[in-house]
């Protein structure tokens, strides 16, 4: 039975025969998804109704704003962060794979290209790296926007995008934090399938950051 | 019996498995293709945002939510093993979430964004 294996290996039985911190970190993403909500309504509300500028998607010109401004969001650089975050996802599962499949030598074939699927070590610190890129866009994109006079105290449209956003940026750090983390303990004592759950929440933690981004991206940036 | 130093802090993964945590998970090939699937989505969302006569269009938002809401199911259900998890981890991603879009929908016919037309 499921729960005399759990309590075999010093774990108290459960009554849903899961791991808590599995049933834990999908109540937190459960929890998360009404935060992230209540931020995304609140822009949503707030969006068009700025009386100076400038703005996410038209030109500003006098009175509105002292000088003219061009459309303030920057598409092409935001798609290229949103392709690197999206890819530090795939380096999240196949970092999760490594991890699950350490006991199983050749599980990923032959050649180079097997070896480096089974380093979980790559792919955590390509995850990891991936994630500070992104942030990196990120800080890019909110110093040009103060370089054009966008605030968060500049307008509704200010106010909304950098606290929805920062808040974004601000769970992506932890999850930097947390795949540095893992890493440093794959290397020192390397993690394996018996790791798989500390990973895979992480993991999960990881990919909810995406999707919650996903949503903003269109949301914010394309649905003018 | 004499455990690894981590064994009982850790389950392994054969208990991951018998707490119907851990099903097959998809193979690299697979994660490759969901990866692609995900990127040419992104490729003709941007796209589309460069075509002027698209946007004035009334498809422009439903289309864009479209695709955004598949790139939100693939990642979710393919990344987030939720496709092959347990129904327990379904109910708490996916009830909180519909109450939460529910509440969005709400808020925007609230505040006058979305309208139903009486004639």
């Amino acid at each position: 039975m499921a729960t005399t294996a759990v309590a075999g290996h010093g774990h108290p039985p459960t009554t849903t025969g899961l791991d808590h911190r599995k049933v834990a970190i999908w109540a937190f993403i459960g929890s998360e998804c009404m935060l992230f909500t209540s931020l995304i309504s609140t822009y949503l509300i707030y969006k068009g109704r700025s009386v100076t500028g400038p703005f996410p998607h038209k030109a500003c010109s006098p009175p509105q704003c002292p000088t003219e401004l061009k459309a303030i969001l920057d598409i092409p650089v935001t798609s290229i962060s949103t392709f690197v975050l999206l890819m530090s996802s795939l380096a999240m599962v196949l970092a999760l794979a490594a991890v699950e499949n350490k006991d199983k030598p050749g599980w990923a074939g032959t050649g180079w290209w097997a070896g480096v699927l089974e380093s979980s070590k790559f792919w955590l610190m390509a995850t990891a790296i991936l994630g500070a890129t992104f942030l990196g866009f990120q800080a890019y994109e909110f110093t040009s926007f103060v370089h054009e006079g966008l605030t968060i105290r500049t307008n509704l449209f200010g106010s909304t995008f950098f606290t929805l956003t920062g808040f974004h940026g601000a769970h992506v750090t932890v999850g930097v934090l947390w795949l540095l983390t893992l890493y440093a303990i794959d290397v020192r004592r390397g993690l394996g399938p018996k790791d798989a759950l500390i990973v895979d929440i992480s993991a999960l933690y990881w990919h909810f950051v995406d999707v919650v981004w996903i949503a903003i991206f269109t949301l914010v940036y394309l649905i003018r | 019996m004499a455990h690894e130093p981590h064994s009982h802090s850790e389950p392994s993964h054969a208990d991951h498995a018998s707490m119907g945590e851990v099903h097959e998970h998809p193979t690299w090939k697979q994660y490759k293709w969901v990866a692609l699937i995900l990127t040419v989505i992104t490729v003709i969302e941007v796209w589309v945002y460069y075509i002027p006569s698209f946007v004035e269009s009334r498809l422009f938002v439903p289309a864009l939510l479209s695709m955004s809401a598949v790139k939100f199911a693939i990642v979710v259900a393919y990344y987030m093993h939720l496709k092959y998890d347990h129904k327990l981890f379904r109910a708490l991603f996916t009830g909180p979430l519909i109450i939460a879009i529910l509440t969005l929908i709400v808020l925007l016919f609230l505040f006058g964004h979305l309208a139903i037309s009486a004639g």
